[in-house]
């Protein structure tokens, strides 16, 4: 095996020097990334804050004005109180306001009979922030009525619906992101680098020259592998360092577990970069389709953007045959929750079956041919 | 001694693509190459002599035959084979960004070279290929020649039982050829390489023991260089063109009699082959020219047998028969072309690039109807002239008009008066004949009537009336360019411009080419144009040697031979002495 570790050795060193030497590599590979989580970490945040509410109250009474009083002092909202309702719907309709909270003049007298209502009209056009101004509201009422029921000391009949978020006590959606921008860090790094660097050769017409030598295609497949393995892996820790340091992101599993479940993703990853370049000799040819089969599905079927249990079941059918699905899942367990044995279980056997595909299609796939 | 390469009844045809017709690359082709010889493969373009050499490598699949290297079957056992032999592509993959020595070192290293014999052995190829002021540069930063030596070494770094090579001197200048030829003589002496190479230059297949002539995928003759010039002898003749008659129109005239074979300008003289009597020439006896008996050259061999197979039939109909008549029949005898006014004037033309310079001082003009050729290796800056002749590169400083009009003011309206054939084939692959012409007629502002007669008029005289309707990608490879150049010509521009026109192109083609260049110029057209063949210069009324950026010599081929005192001189030879000579001077300053 002198040969084999030989040739090995001198095929990384020339990909790493090429690695190095073409900053477009590094650029993709490290500093892609942090570019990525500081703008999605700042910048997007799907968290609503200070909604500014109309609030009419024409009801008078006390309890009315405590069926409301959760507005005040919240960061939630940045209340606007009004005298009628004619008021706030014109400053709804000039934008002025997001929400309008109404108290009905009758609502202290239904509520002793258990049967009052709070009136919540929302601007949909943003529907994000609308939603989830909705889910504040419903909250802030919820938690008046429970309280007001046992003042009243109401009887044990009296159900009271307490909805927490879990896992994300903070409510913070970075802390959602930023596990699914690891996952982009991976694929990118995995799927392009290496879809890429194989075209390349093929463009430059170094293949011809490197196959009629004593190269065999392992040490090819390998040589290729490992230089971007561990650029992928490199970006992925600065992410996991500034995650952590700059988003609190919390660690809840050991920092084993997560750097093996993201290491099986990676070695996927690159065997899926393996297959797209065995079946194509231009560069060009190779990004897109990189983009198509793993940044785009990445992105949004992976449950990165939008949550899977919200989309048609065609959609989340679809979502089960990605293995970004599958790690972005693993990972959300891991760092959110703690690591649930049996998801992380799952979701590695799901990766490491997809792992072996992929490989044995790239090794069916390149040969030392040129006429393929 | 033993069969290095055996090959019995070798087929390989390649599957067309949808709509397509297949290709046969190698039909039934048996040949053998010797141990401890150099063997060469030569033939036009489609031969099927890449197509060999890969199958030979063990890279592609064969379609019937059989083939043994090394007493191996490569089929079988491709990795045995791959682990003999050394094989330099035509485009020798370089890692370009990988510096002269890491190159090498990568090679040794996957051919397992002894670190004790790898000092001595890469000393001796630096020193060898004049790489070792160099080795810490990178492969990239090299100029063309450069590169190609360093493919060379990179695929010598171990003495292989086999060596092959895909043309390892196309685009080279004869300077860096001839080195790269010394380089390869004299490791075959002294390490009894087995070499199998292609090749494009006669005179480069002179050089081996063998010669295979291969056409359109079949084996037309093998046997040993001397055999192949012999198959000519006594049907060479050469015939020197009365004062002022350009040689291309002797020689398109001559091309085109019947009886003819093959007619080429050279060494200031006009060469052809005919079985005929020469007195029986039409073109000869209406000038009253004698022509004298010639010693056959491999050229000449080879120009028979092809030109005696494609008559047979098996090959694609010759595009020879009706160019350049008209032009050739009557030989008229133009002005001298200087007389003319001058059409393209340049004066102290210098284009930089940062620090670089790549064209550096450089004043010509050409004449109205002058054939004008830039000659130079890679990377002399006869495409960067050339670009800012066209308008397509703003000069960094000094005068140049072209047709009366300030390129460096009005490049518009200067464009109007030029028409542009690139280097590669720039048309719409998928537009018909008609559409191309027609969408290149409408970018030049022509329409109606005008537009509809100037379509006739290029398809009528480029022959192309019968293919209007078909893609342009569908053509084969003499009518692109044919569309091109009637897609150029359709404002009927006074100056034509022609980028590497014959690069890739085999010498069947290259004189079809070449009498279409005369036909127009004896119309009036004026023509610049570049390549990298040294003996197109014997076509140009003038040309100019341009070397490092720097303009070397300027004047008609006759002029500059008798300004060298080298009379009937091949242009390589010129050439070579012309670019030695400056590099001396240099040395000398």
């Amino acid at each position: 095996m002198g040969g084999f570790s030989r040739r090995l050795a001198a095929l990384t060193k020339k990909e790493t020097k090429e690695l190095l030497r073409d900053n477009s590599s590094l650029l993709m590979g490290v500093v892609l990334p942090l570019v990525l989580i500081l703008i999605i970490g700042c910048g997007m945040s799907l968290d609503v804050k200070d909604v500014p509410t109309a609030v009419v109250l024409e009801d008078h009474a006390p309890t009315a004005r405590d069926a409301v009083s959760f507005v005040r002092g919240s960061d939630y909202f940045a209340p606007v109180y009004v005298n009628s309702f004619q008021e706030a719907e014109a400053m709804l309709r000039a934008h002025e306001v997001d929400a309008i909270l109404a108290v009905p003049p009758d609502f202290s007298r239904r509520l002793l009979a258990g049967d009052a209502h709070l009136q919540l009209i929302l601007n949909g056009v943003e529907s994000t922030s609308a939603m989830s101004a909705q889910g504040y509201v419903e909250a802030g009422v919820r938690a008046f009525a429970a309280e007001f029921a046992a003042r009243r000391g109401a009887s044990a009949g009296g159900v009271s619906i307490v909805s927490r978020i879990w896992f994300n006590d903070a409510n913070t959606s970075t802390w959602f992101y930023v596990p699914g921008i690891l996952m982009l860090v991976l694929t990118i790094s995995g799927v392009f680098l290496t879809a890429v660097v194989m075209a390349r050769e093929w463009e430059r017409g170094t293949f011809e020259s490197l196959f009629v030598t004593p190269m065999r295609v392992l040490e090819l497949i390998l040589a290729k592998t490992i230089p971007y393995f561990v650029i992928a892996l490199l970006g992925m820790l600065l992410c996991l360092v500034v995650g952590r340091y700059l988003y609190e992101l919390p660690m809840r599993a050991p920092l084993a577990a997560i750097l093996g479940v993201s290491m099986l993703y990676l070695v996927t990853a690159l065997s899926i970069g393996l297959v797209i370049s065995a079946l194509t000799k231009s560069q060009y040819l190779a990004c897109h389709i990189s983009l198509m089969v793993s940044f785009l599905p990445a992105v949004i079927l992976s449950g990165f953007l939008f949550d899977l249990h919200a989309e048609p079941l065609a959609i989340r059918v679809v979502s089960r045959l990605l293995p970004t699905t599958y790690y972005l899942d693993a990972l959300k367990s891991l760092l959110l929750a703690g690591g649930s044995p049996i998801v992380v279980a799952q979701d590695t056997a799901a990766l490491m079956a997809f792992t072996l595909l992929f490989l044995a299609l790239a090794f069916a796939m390149t040969r030392k041919k040129v006429d393929a | 001694m033993a069969d290095v390469i055996a090959a019995r009844s070798l087929t390989k045809v390649f599957p067309g693509k949808k709509g397509q017709p297949d290709t046969c690359a190698l039909s039934g082709v048996t040949l053998a190459a010797r141990a401890g010889e150099m063997t060469a493969l030569i033939g036009p373009d489609g031969a099927g002599k890449t197509t060999f050499m890969r199958l030979v490598c063990g890279l592609m699949d064969r379609t019937a035959g059989e083939l043994s290297v090394c007493g191996l079957d490569v089929f079988r056992t491709p990795q045995d084979v791959q682990d003999l032999l050394s094989y330099m592509p035509q485009k020798f993959g370089l890692y370009e960004d990988l510096t002269v020595a890491e190159n090498l070192t990568l090679y040794a290293d996957l051919h397992g070279v002894p670190a004790a014999v790898r000092e001595e052995r890469f000393t001796r190829l630096l020193h060898m290929t004049g790489l070792a002021a160099f080795t810490g540069r990178l492969a990239g930063n090299l100029s063309g020649g450069m590169k190609q030596k360093l493919g060379l070494a990179c695929t010598l770094v171990r003495s292989p039982r086999l060596l092959l090579l895909d043309e390892p001197t196309v685009g080279v200048d004869p300077l860096s050829r001839r080195e790269l030829w010394e380089i390869l003589t004299q490791l075959v002496r002294e390490e009894h390489l087995s070499v199998l190479v292609s090749t494009a230059y006669m005179e480069e297949a002179a050089r081996c023991d063998r010669v295979y002539v291969l056409h359109c995928g079949q084996l037309l003759m093998g046997g040993t260089p001397e055999a192949l010039r012999t198959a000519a002898a006594g049907l060479c003749y050469e015939v020197q063109a009365p004062p002022h008659l350009p040689l291309r129109l002797l020689q398109s005239a001559l091309l085109t009699a019947p009886g003819v074979l093959d007619a080429v300008p050279a060494g200031g003289v006009v060469r052809f082959l005919t079985r005929r009597a020469p007195e029986e020439l039409a073109p000869l006896r209406a000038l009253g020219l004698q022509a004298r008996p010639a010693e056959p050259r491999l050229e000449d061999g080879f120009m028979k047998l092809l030109k005696e197979a494609e008559a047979e039939g098996a090959a694609p109909p010759a595009e020879v028969e009706t160019a350049a008549q008209g032009a050739a029949e009557t030989l008229p005898l133009p002005p001298p072309a200087s007389a003319a006014p001058a059409l393209i004037e340049v004066e102290d033309l210098v284009k930089k690039f940062g620090a670089f310079t790549a064209v550096a001082h450089t004043s010509f003009s050409v004449h109205r109807g002058e054939v004008f050729g830039l000659l130079g290796p890679n990377g002399a800056g006869k495409t960067t002239t050339f670009r800012m002749l066209c308008g397509l590169l703003p000069a960094t400083s000094g005068k140049l008009r072209v047709a009366g009009v300030d390129l460096r003011t009005a490049r518009t309206q200067a464009r109007a008066n030029i028409g542009y054939v690139a280097q590669k084939f720039s048309l719409y692959a998928n537009l018909t004949v008609y559409e191309n012409l027609r969408f290149f007629g409408g970018a030049y502002g022509l329409y109606g009537r005008q537009l509809r007669e100037r379509i006739a008029a290029v398809a009528e005289e480029f022959h192309l009336t019968d293919r209007m309707d078909e893609a342009a990608e569908r053509l084969p490879g003499g009518y692109k360019q044919r569309l091109s150049m009637a897609a150029a010509l359709i404002h009927a521009p006074g100056i034509l411009f022609l980028d590497e026109p014959t690069s890739g192109i085999d010498p069947l083609a290259r004189r079809t080419f070449w009498q279409e260049i005369t036909r127009l110029a004896a119309g009036g057209t004026t023509i610049v144009i570049t390549t990298h063949f040294m003996e197109e210069a014997e076509y140009c009324d003038r040309f100019m040697i341009q070397d490092h950026g720097k303009m070397l010599v300027l004047g008609s081929p006759a002029e500059i031979r008798a300004r060298l005192g080298r009379e009937g001189a091949p242009m390589d030879e010129v050439f070579i002495a012309i670019v030695e000579q400056a590099r001396r001077e240099k040395e000398g300053t």
